[in-house]
């Protein structure tokens, strides 16, 4: 039973004959698709619209939307409302995210300042902002501040959470480097809680943009002259379809381009985690 | 030149982690300490650091008044900063001591040589090796020319390969530098290749069992000093100071 016998099948491994040039295609091909995507969407709109499958009166046909677009543009109508909104947001961001980060380096360092402050913050985090607009109109009047608190509110919490939980993520073991090198006060905020946390603090700031463009849009429907929420709730009350078609359009053009900023942004400040995505 | 000498007496609390313990190293001694896991070996170098407080005892460092750090402690790999270049890292101990930003280039430029990351000065942690970051914190320690050098575990989660360049590689700087070292292990195999003198102590409350005396001489090689059969006895003498001690611990915690 011990006769050798020679095997009879052969398995080879398979060779890499394009190699990296399949990879590039590959990827070329990824953006090409991510490109056509929504293309292929709005064609198919566009038809269905053409062909009276899709009701045209809360469906307007895009090539009908872009035209309405272009006056919008030409007016100075789009323009005031852009500035107004972005104003809108970027006051109301730094003035929640600004005091968020320091609080929030200051809770993660110290259990008990987390203690005392835990049941405060997470009883008013999930407060809807909306049903806060109404006390904040009242505090801060009808004009441009109401609106920036608002924003700063939402900002606030999401911004805090994140820092606090950045911190305390921290490994222990630089705060030991930190005491061992006598690193000084500036020096232990700055280049070991601070950055430490950048990463955490970035994902605040990304929730706080998208919960900021809601928070925006809701607010100028409620209580506002002028800006992209306003565009769309007027364009309703005249039945405007594709004018409010068009402020949507911008809005979430201008939530695709702030994300963008972001992430640039992120980019610049944490280098070390560029390349590990 | 006087005699540097620390003493150790430390009876803790509720849980005696560390008991009565008492030494001696002397300037320019690297001095192993070796024990079971959570024989409070980490503390001791900690209570050293003054980054932990003891519960009794005395505890004396004589140092010299020269501006120069009391001690220095190399970390475990993890505790390079990822946000910060390797030059940065290295240049982190020194942020605390006056000095004009040219020397303090050169001092990191030196010591990125020393530890053979120069082309690496620009990279971040996670671009290197588990071996390459733990010479980033050799490097952060040494830059800061400490009269004594702490070291906790600092090869412990190397390979065989890299862990016996990097013992080489310490070896071969300390032998230029002669500083006073107070290393942490629990490779018997290490602490008799690189020490001078290896303490062993008892597993938890930790306690000195004893003080062996490694008399090869320097500069050692350590792949010819493993061939040497004083290397073989050495290691089986801590070896049977410490068996008992670890079957010990492993009741305890059974």
């Amino acid at each position: 039973m011990n006769a050798l016998v020679e095997p009879r099948i052969v398995w080879r491994a398979r060779e890499d004959t394009e190699g990296r040039r399949r990879f590039m295609t590959m990827r070329r091909r990824e953006i090409l698709v991510s490109i056509f995507s929504p293309v292929v969407i709005l064609i198919a709109w566009e038809l269905l619209v053409r062909a009276t499958l899709l009701d045209a009166r809360f469906f307007p046909a895009p090539s009908s939307i872009v035209g309405t677009f272009w006056a919008v543009i030409r007016s100075g109508e789009l323009r005031n409302a852009v500035t107004v909104s972005l104003t809108r947001i970027f006051a109301g961001f730094l003035m929640g995210a600004i005091p968020a980060l320091l609080l929030g380096l200051v809770l993660g360092l110290s259990r008990m300042v987390r203690a005392f402050a835990n049941p405060i913050v997470y009883a008013l985090y999930p407060v809807p902002k909306v049903a806060i607009l109404p006390l904040v109109m009242l505090i801060f009047g009808l004009g441009e501040m109401s609106k920036y608190v608002i924003i700063a509110i939402a900002v606030f919490f999401l911004v805090l959470v994140n820092t606090t939980a950045g911190v305390v993520m921290i490994d222990r073991i630089h705060f030991d480097v930190a005491r061992n090198f006598n690193a000084s006060r500036r020096d232990f905020y700055l280049h070991v809680v601070l950055r430490g946390a950048l990463p955490s603090i970035f994902t605040g700031l990304k929730l706080a943009l998208g919960v900021a463009l809601i928070v925006l849009v809701t607010a100028e429907f409620v209580a506002a002259r002028s800006g992209i929420g306003v565009l769309i709730y007027e364009s309703w009350q005249v039945f405007a379809i594709e004018r409010l078609f068009v402020g949507l359009v911008v809005v979430s053009f201008l939530g695709y381009v702030l994300s963008l900023l972001l992430d640039e942004l992120e980019r610049l400040v944490i280098p070390w985690q560029r390349d590990r995505r | 030149m006087e005699d540097l000498v620390k003493r150790f007496t430390l009876p803790t609390g509720s849980v005696v982690a560390l008991d009565r313990v008492s030494f001696q190293v002397r300037e320019g001694e690297f001095f192993c300490i070796v024990g079971p896991s959570g024989c409070g070996k980490t503390t001791i170098l900690r209570i050293l650091a003054g980054l932990e407080t003891k519960s009794g005892g005395e505890v004396a460092v004589h140092y010299h008044q020269n501006g120069r750090p009391r001690s220095a402690m190399v970390f475990q790999e993890q505790s390079v900063f990822p946000w910060m270049t390797v030059e940065a890292n290295i240049a982190f101990g020194l942020r605390s001591q006056p000095m004009p930003a040219g020397t303090r280039r050169d001092i990191v430029r030196h010591y990125l040589d020393q530890v053979g990351l120069t082309t690496f000065a620009r990279a971040y942690p996670h671009q290197l090796s588990g071996g390459m970051k733990q010479r980033v914190s050799i490097a952060r320690a040494l830059a800061t020319d400490p009269e004594i050098l702490l070291m906790d575990e600092p090869f412990a989660a190397l390979d065989e390969q890299n862990k016996l360049l990097l013992q080489q590689e310490l070896l071969r700087i300390w032998d230029e530098s002669r500083k006073t070292v107070v290393f942490i292990t629990h490779s018997i195999d290490e602490a008799v290749a690189l020490g001078d003198r290896v303490l062993v102590m008892t597993a938890q409350p930790g306690q000195v069992k004893r003080v062996v005396p490694v008399d090869f001489k320097r500069p050692r090689n350590i792949p010819e000093l493993r061939r040497d059969a004083r290397f073989g006895e050495l290691v089986y003498e801590i070896w049977s100071a410490l068996r008992d001690e670890v079957l010990r611990a492993r009741e305890g915690r059974g």
